[in-house]
């Protein structure tokens, strides 16, 4: 079974690529928000009790905050 | 960047007759002007560069909330009505906050549907600024589009051809930057122009779904065919319309097959595509150095695992310290000030109608003004905290340890707010998308104590708990005031949890919300936040005080027929028949000592005779097993509307016919005695009536507040039943230990 990794599963500093978004509702709010496939997401926190996350997104350097169950929903490319 | 006055030319001069007929007003009204945005895109600091202090806002029942407007005068001539809306990112609204954008937008026979709008748009992230834009565009609504934050792009090495970019976008766009002003003027003169509708559509509906768009569109008489879309998607939470409509379109819907959630994650992608290919041809970026942004580097240390909690509780901290130690000072002049221009008066005048003016209105009003201090210093803290982006870090920081109590991170702001007041922060729960922690936000914030419980506590406190250092640092009374509110917030938490187990979801809770970037509060925006919140409180809460002051003042000096001359003729006989020991003297000096005595009995007889003593005298029984007398009785139902009241009750309820040398509140309770002559004030009375006003329901704005936000009469029932038979049982408990 092939890894699956989400945005979830992001070390702090490191950045990945948006390849889908698997929850359809969630999907809504997040498309909205600029989480687009194809863009760029970095992990550039997390809250002190591991949750929720702190995603910077693509060359527009805007940071999200979010849970990390929203932030299981963000499939990453490879 | 020069703003493109002249460029709008085009865009102002090719209005329809229909457009420059709305201009002019139906039936001369002023042209109505929405402002719409992204969360954080400088709205509201844009709504008040064109508004200043002419805006009509009301933290009150009766006072619509949902939509800010004002007036701004847009040339010598022209002025316009100016509706601030929430922040939002789309026209699919995903809270209740959102919501109130559609309803206003769809519906053209609305009374606030406006006659164009100003796009704000954050010019350093512009991309998804433009998503909403575009929607707004597809619905023919005329626009102007505000370029905000130019500096902070421009910092970011973003360069926007502006004049390009209008001729993509198909309207005038000025370049602005909301918090020093520049460009205001000339947003102005383009927004007293005649607007037409933008000619760009960035999105139309694919071909199948024309066959339903269309029935929608002709069905209801519509303009435009994403209108049509809109109805299809969100019949279900459009308030205009009836039954049968939403009967209409649920049937066409299921008829047609219309996926909504694919159709608008279809359109989102495909509008940020057409977005992305001009933005491709209008900007460049120039990337001077890959470095961390300084709201990163902040963030660092603002939501360290340690530091983080440290500095949120310091924060908290340093506004108690303000709200309790410097307020002080000016609550003192206001309080002297009040009591001087009373002795000031019964000095110079006598007469029933002198009494009425300095026991009832002066007493009443005394105790409305006292609160200025405490109301402008919160509600200053709480703005600056919302400026500058840390209340957002608060959220986060809290999400996970709000969890367990069936709150969530944005829980914290309304639960913060509602130290100042619950009314807003009720309103202020409308940005929690999750209908279970929306209800269990408003359900609980009454429990923070709000500064309407301030004047209890601080009159009660002092008079039973000493002006001490502990600690070496620590007030004691401070630290008293400090385990009162605490008290009032581990309840919520406790409520919160209870509810939690009772409630059932009915949605998913979202977290997902974008962080602003940390930024210097602009004072004028702060300031003009303290005015209205001190504005509303003088005039909305202060009419409802000194009504019940006079009304109250009335019922104290007046009884029923002649009960109060025979209550005095009884005290006039029992006291000659046993003088009492003070009178037993022959100097003069006692003979006067005995005459004041005398007055106090006659005048205790008379309020206890009064409307007002019967109606305390009626409760008494049930409170007494608190400690409470039929005095304290009267102040209570008073405070029932709303709890500030029970200062002045209480200030008004000992004046009558005590020494007019009592100035303040606290030296007339403290001179109250009880039958056996010892201070009626015990610290076992005092802290079963504080923790009584802890957790009683004692105002009417909240139930009212709680039941627009909740659509039902359940939900504030059920919060005056909870906190009064709480409040109840743990007074009683308090009183019978420490008795």
């Amino acid at each position: 079974m092939p890894t699956r990794r989400t945005a979830k599963d992001l070390r702090v500093g490191e950045t990945g690529t948006i390849c889908c978004l698997e929850d359809p509702e969630m999907a809504l709010k997040l498309l909205e928000m600029g989480c687009l496939p194809g863009v760029q997401v970095r992990l550039s926190g997390r809250a002190p009790l591991g949750d929720p996350l702190m995603l910077v997104l693509g060359d527009d350097e805007y940071t999200l905050s979010l849970r990390a169950s929203e932030a299981a929903t963000i499939l990453l490319k490879g | 960047m020069a703003a493109p006055v002249i460029d709008s030319a085009p865009f102002t001069g090719a209005a329809t007759e229909a457009t420059a007929a709305r201009q002019e007003g139906a039936g001369g009204r002023l042209t109505r002007i929405a402002l719409i945005g992204n969360p954080n895109s400088g709205k509201t600091s844009l709504f008040n560069q064109l508004t200043g202090l002419n805006q009509k806002v009301g933290n009150f029942p009766g006072v619509t909330v949902d939509r800010k407007s004002g007036f701004a005068q847009l040339t010598h001539t022209q002025r316009a009505e100016i509706v601030d809306l929430p922040g939002t990112y789309s026209l699919y609204p995903k809270s209740l906050d959102e919501k109130v954008i559609t309803d206003l937008l769809y519906d053209k026979e609305s009374k606030g549907y406006p006659d164009f709008v100003v796009v704000t748009v954050d010019a350093s992230n512009l991309r998804r600024s433009l998503l909403l834009f575009s929607q707004l565009a597809d619905l023919e609504l005329p626009a102007i589009l505000a370029l905000n934050m130019t500096d902070v792009a421009e910092r970011h090495g973003v360069r926007i051809d502006v004049r390009a970019l209008e001729q993509e976008l198909g309207v005038p766009i000025i370049p602005m930057n909301a918090r020093n002003g520049s460009g205001v003027v000339a947003l102005k003169i383009v927004m007293a122009q005649r607007l037409a509708a933008p000619p760009v559509r960035f999105w139309e509906p694919s071909d199948e779904l024309l066959p339903l768009v269309r029935q929608i569109r002709y069905y209801f008489n519509l303009h435009n065919d994403y209108l049509a879309l809109h109805y299809a998607q969100q019949f279900r939470q459009i308030g205009f319309l009836s039954a049968d409509d939403k009967a209409h379109i649920q049937e066409l819907v299921q008829q047609y097959k219309f996926d909504s959630t694919a159709q608008q994650a279809a359109e989102t992608i495909a509008r940020y595509g057409r977005i992305n290919e001009i933005l491709l041809e209008t900007v460049t970026v120039v990337r001077t150095e890959k470095r961390e942004p300084v709201s990163n580097r902040i963030d660092k240390v603002l939501t360290h695992r340690v530091a983080g909690y440290l500095i949120f509780l310091g924060i908290l901290f340093l506004l108690f310290q303000a709200i309790f130690a410097w307020a002080q000072y000016p609550m003192d002049w206001i309080e002297q000030g009040i009591s001087a221009l009373s002795a000031v008066i019964q000095d110079n005048f006598s007469g029933p109608l002198v009494r009425l003016l300095t026991e009832g209105v002066l007493a009443g009003l005394g105790g409305v003004l006292i609160f200025i201090p405490q109301i402008a210093l919160l509600f200053a803290f709480l703005a600056v905290l919302e400026e500058t982006g840390y209340m957002a870090r608060v959220t986060f920081l809290m999400d996970k340890l709000m969890r367990p109590f069936g709150l969530s991170g944005k829980s914290v702001v309304p639960l913060i707010s509602g130290l100042a007041c619950a009314v807003p922060a009720i309103m202020g729960a409308r940005t929690i998308e999750s209908w279970k922690d929306r209800m269990i936000t408003i359900f609980v914030t009454p429990l923070m104590s709000c500064s309407a419980r301030i004047p209890v506590y601080t009159v009660l406190v002092a008079l039973v708990v000493p002006d001490r250092a502990v600690l070496g640092f620590l007030n004691l009374r401070g630290v008293a005031l400090m385990a009162l509110y605490l008290l009032g917030f581990f309840t919520a938490l406790a409520s919160a949890w209870v509810l939690k187990t009772i409630l059932k979801a009915r949605e998913r809770s979202y977290f997902i919300m974008e962080f602003p970037v940390y930024k210097w509060p602009r004072w004028k925006n702060v300031g003009i936040t303290i005015w209205q919140k001190v504005k509303a409180f003088v005039w909305q809460a202060g009419q409802v005080i000194v009504a019940i002051s006079v009304v109250l003042w009335v019922l104290a000096s007046y009884g029923p027929g002649t009960t109060q001359d025979q209550a005095e003729a009884r005290v006039r006989q029992a006291y000659q028949a046993q003088p009492a020991p003070a009178a037993v003297g022959q100097a003069s000096a006692q003979g006067k000592a005995a005459d004041d005595e005398l007055q106090r009995r006659v005048a205790a007889a008379r309020l206890e005779s009064s409307y007002a003593g019967l109606f305390g005298r009626t409760l008494e029984p049930v409170i007494r097993p608190l400690g409470f007398d039929w005095k304290i009785g009267i102040a209570l139902l008073t405070s029932f509307a709303a709890r500030e009241v029970f200062v002045g009750t209480m200030s008004t309820i000992y004046s009558v016919g005590q020494d007019a040398d009592l100035g303040t509140v606290q030296e007339k309770l403290a001179a109250e005695r009880d039958e056996q002559g010892q201070p009626f004030f015990t610290p076992a009375r005092a802290f079963s009536l504080l923790v009584f006003y802890v957790f009683a329901m004692q105002c009417m704005s909240t139930l009212a507040v709680t039941y627009r936000e909740t659509k039902s009469w359940r939900w504030p029932l059920a919060q005056l039943l909870y906190m009064t038979g709480l409040a109840y049982a743990m007074a009683l408990l308090v009183y019978q230990v420490l008795k």
